[in-house]
């Protein structure tokens, strides 16, 4: 076995053969991601066919400003990361770890943005599930008259789909960071760039779900 | 041809080097040793549950207890048993091997899922053992679960970690079968085993996360009460229903197709002939996996459903019988002017045929509309699921090991023990099982700890009751036997050859006794198929096990 070339595992003929794997396990593993968030989605379907009006009314409370200065961060990182992919496939370093920063950047202004929004709910008794008691005027809008039934359960589909949405892109953020520096110390090549090319495919999907999310709960 | 002393059980030494293994014969071993103990653990509370039922009243345990114990049998033998054992134990070991690679896809991955797996089950035994007795039954329907102890957080966090297990190991085989067979292994050269892993793995993949998220629902409604399930706060509790169903009902197939697959092999080496109809029985495994995903709402026809719905679940579930049956007919034809070679392995896969056929067709029954609001919840239905998880997938599963295991150990187990230690296992099996056919029809529920008040009209309980306990303690006797011939032979046992059986597989035909570290010197070319017996004698020698 030849020592030479560190990134062949043992158990693979060739770097093609390892290149495909990876990326069949990854796109299994988004397809387990869809199935995931598909159980959120039904339930948002099932109490949305029921309580139509009420969705309807306390999507109202949402800002959809900030969801689609959200949507338009999540869209410019997806298309820096693209960028990268293809930058390091060329070899060119320097500019995937510029685009990799500002990736990771964009990921981090979603996250101060939902940050803010969250806050901004929580401070006016906007909580998920029994804690939910909303009170006080913001823009014109008096919360409480948005204490009706069901509309808990709505606020309850929210915080848990962008929730564990923002669990995604926490994630995410951490594997920029990580393959930040591994691009830094050089351990890519267009011969081997295999994690950039997965992680790219991981925010693609981070970024389809929330381009679901948006017109669900903010718009419609 | 390789070395003797020079395998992967000896390669390295230590705690550590198991700990940290990347081989997935090691960790094939490691969930085998795990599986195992949490099987010792879930047939304790199985004899505890058989115990209290063997006489009217009250006896050993109390309501409550009865309730928390029956709750972590079915837990531990679905999630810690039955679920993950086929793939962990022997897909993880026998896969890679059958398709001539030297490791899985990705064998880091392979160890990470044994370590998630054992978080589960660590944190589902702690949880239930320190924190509280849960006794919402297996299937955590709310809003029994909702209200219960905190100790449903923990179970609900192991079912939905051990769940992530399942679906990497299932995703690890998809991938090591699309990317990592060896060349000549065609698709149409793959053992039938295999095929079934491979069927398996979808529905791991497909399945799985939707329990994920139902657990993850349920943690939240139990700790911030977020009213999806919970009917007092405005939640739907069917909706719950449907979640855990359409993931629990693909599990049952992630229980059996591998127990098919192995039965399919078994049934070729012993009756040294071409697996018939195999491409059926291949593409079979896919079918059901697929139909597998659309007949959940077989669990709920009383529990309010409309009835189109009911109608449609229904008859999809009818549907099922037909690959299975494709499959059940296949066997029996492969063993049809076959010469059959009636050893320990074998006899498991004729009982397999046995005991799954009837828990199959009792399926199909309490799949008729009509009927099942008569037998739902009752021990008809225990019967039945007894009948395909334990006669079908576990005894699937007990066949598998004593096929594998000279390839796995390199030593040889005491015929006459496996002969006698399965006519135990049988006997106990069906006395125990098929009573509960009869208490089932005549109306005795499930999860009741005490029945006398039925005894006035119906005073056949008492006996039926007593024989299925009787039966209970001969099937633990049969079990507890094989664990002592196993382990005996794994010190004393007779030196295994290569090829025992004189199969034609990979796994048998191209590695020494025990298999070395990286599998084989050289990558096999395969030029035939796996169940080339015609070939047999003149290719791979003659049988040498007397
Ligand atoms: C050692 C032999 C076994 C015996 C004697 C036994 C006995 C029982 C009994 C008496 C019950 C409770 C019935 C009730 O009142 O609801 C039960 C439930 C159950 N058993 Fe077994 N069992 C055995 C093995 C297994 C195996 C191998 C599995 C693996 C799948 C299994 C899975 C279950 C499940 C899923 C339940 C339902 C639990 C629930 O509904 O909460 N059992 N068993
Ligand atoms: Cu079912």
């Amino acid at each position: 076995m030849s020592s030479a070339d560190t990134t062949l595992k043992h158990y693979f003929v060739s770097h093609e053969q390892q290149f495909d794997a990876a990326k069949l396990g990854m796109w299994l593993f988004l397809v387990t991601e869809i199935l995931l968030f598909a159980g959120m989605f039904v339930a948002y379907a099932v109490y949305r066919s029921w309580h139509p009006e009420v969705f309807l009314q306390a999507s109202e409370l949402l800002d959809w400003r900030l969801g689609a200065l959200n949507t338009v961060v999540l869209l410019a990182s997806s298309f820096t990361v693209a960028l990268s992919i293809h930058f390091v496939q060329k070899g060119e370093n320097d500019k995937v770890v510029v685009l990799l920063i500002m990736t990771l950047v964009c990921a981090a202004i979603f996250m101060v943005v939902k940050y803010f929004e969250y806050s901004g709910k929580f401070s006016h008794g906007v909580f998920p599930g029994a804690g939910f008691e909303p009170h006080g005027i913001v823009d014109g809008k008096d919360y409480s008259k948005y204490d009706i039934p069901f509309a808990p359960q709505f606020f309850s589909i929210y915080f848990v789909m962008t929730g564990i949405h923002g669990v995604h892109v926490l994630v995410g953020m951490g594997l920029f960071g990580w393959l930040t520096t591994r691009v830094a110390r050089g351990h890519f090549s267009p011969q081997y760039y295999t994690p950039v090319e997965l992680t790219g495919l991981y925010w693609h999907l981070v970024d389809i779900i929330w381009i679901f999310l948006f017109p669900l709960l903010y718009l419609i | 041809m390789s070395d003797e002393s020079h395998n992967y059980l000896n390669a390295r030494k230590g705690l550590w080097s198991w700990l940290s293994t990347t081989d997935h014969k090691r960790i094939g071993i490691m969930y085998a040793i795990a599986c195992g103990a949490f099987f010792l653990l879930g047939g304790i509370l199985a004899t505890f549950v058989r115990t209290e039922l063997g006489e009217p009243g009250e006896t050993i345990l109390g309501q409550d207890q009865y309730n928390q114990v029956f709750t972590l049998h079915g837990v531990v033998m679905v999630f810690l048993v039955i679920i993950p054992a086929i793939p962990g134990i022997l897909g993880n070991f026998v896969l890679p091997l059958q398709i001539g690679a030297k490791d899985v896809a990705f064998p880091r991955l392979n160890l990470a899922s044994w370590y998630l797996f054992m978080a589960g089950a660590i944190m589902a035994v702690c949880g239930w053992l320190f924190v509280g007795r849960v006794d919402t039954g297996w299937t955590f329907y709310t809003p029994y679960s909702s209200g219960a102890s905190n100790a449903v957080l923990w179970l609900t966090s192991a079912v939905f970690i051990a769940g992530f297990a399942s679906i990497f190991t299932g995703l690890n085989f998809i991938v090591t079968v699309h990317k990592m067979r060896a060349p000549g292994m065609t698709w149409n050269r793959l053992p039938l085993f295999t095929w079934a892993i491979y069927a398996t793995g979808i529905v791991q993949v497909l399945a799985t996360p939707v329990i994920g998220i139902t657990m993850v629902l349920l943690f939240l409604e139990k700790l911030l009460q977020i009213g999806i399930f919970d009917p007092a706060l405005g939640g739907d509790p069917v909706l719950f229903q449907h979640f855990f169903w359409f993931y629990s009902h693909p599990a049952v197939y992630i229980m059996i197709l591998p127990a098919m697959g192995i039965i399919s092999d078994l049934m070729g080496t012993f009756s040294r002939q071409h697996v018939s109809g195999y491409t059926f029985i291949a593409l079979s495994s896919v079918a059901i996996a697929f139909l597998g995903f659309l007949v959940w709402g077989h669990h709920m026809f009383v529990a309010g459903q409309s009835a189109l719905s009911s109608i449609i679940f229904s008859m999809l579930t009818f549907l099922i019988g037909i690959p299975t049956g494709i499959k059940v007919f296949n066997w029996v034809a492969t063993m049809y002017k076959g010469s059959v070679w009636l050893r320990t392995p074998m006899i498991y896969a004729l009982m397999f045929l046995f005991l799954f056929t009837i828990g199959g067709l009792t399926g199909i029954m309490v799949g008729v509309l009509a009927v099942d609001v008569h037998l739902h919840d009752t021990y008809f239905v225990v019967a039945h699921f007894h009948y395909v998880m334990m006669g079908g997938a576990l005894i699937g599963l007990i066949g598998g090991l004593h096929y594998w295991w000279p390839k796995m150990t390199g030593r040889m187990y005491n015929e006459t023990a496996g002969v006698i230690a399965a006519i135990l296992v049988f006997i106990g099996f069906n006395l125990t099982f098929f009573t509960q056919f009869f208490l089932g029809t005549k109306g005795m529920p499930r999860r009741y700890h005490d029945y006398s008040e039925f005894l006035e009209i119906y005073p056949e309980f008492a006996v039926l009751n007593l024989a299925s306990t009787i039966g209970s303690y001969i099937l633990g006797v049969g079990l507890v036997m094989i664990l002592v011939y196993a382990l005996y032979s794994l010190f004393r046992g007779p030196k295994a050859t290569a090829n025992p059986w004189g199969a034609c597989t990979l796994e048998w035909t191209h590695t020494g006794p025990v298999p070395d570290e990286h599998n084989f010197h050289d990558t096999p070319l395969v030029t035939r198929g796996p169940y080339d017996y015609h070939l047999a004698d003149d290719v791979f020698g003659k049988k040498t096990e007397s």
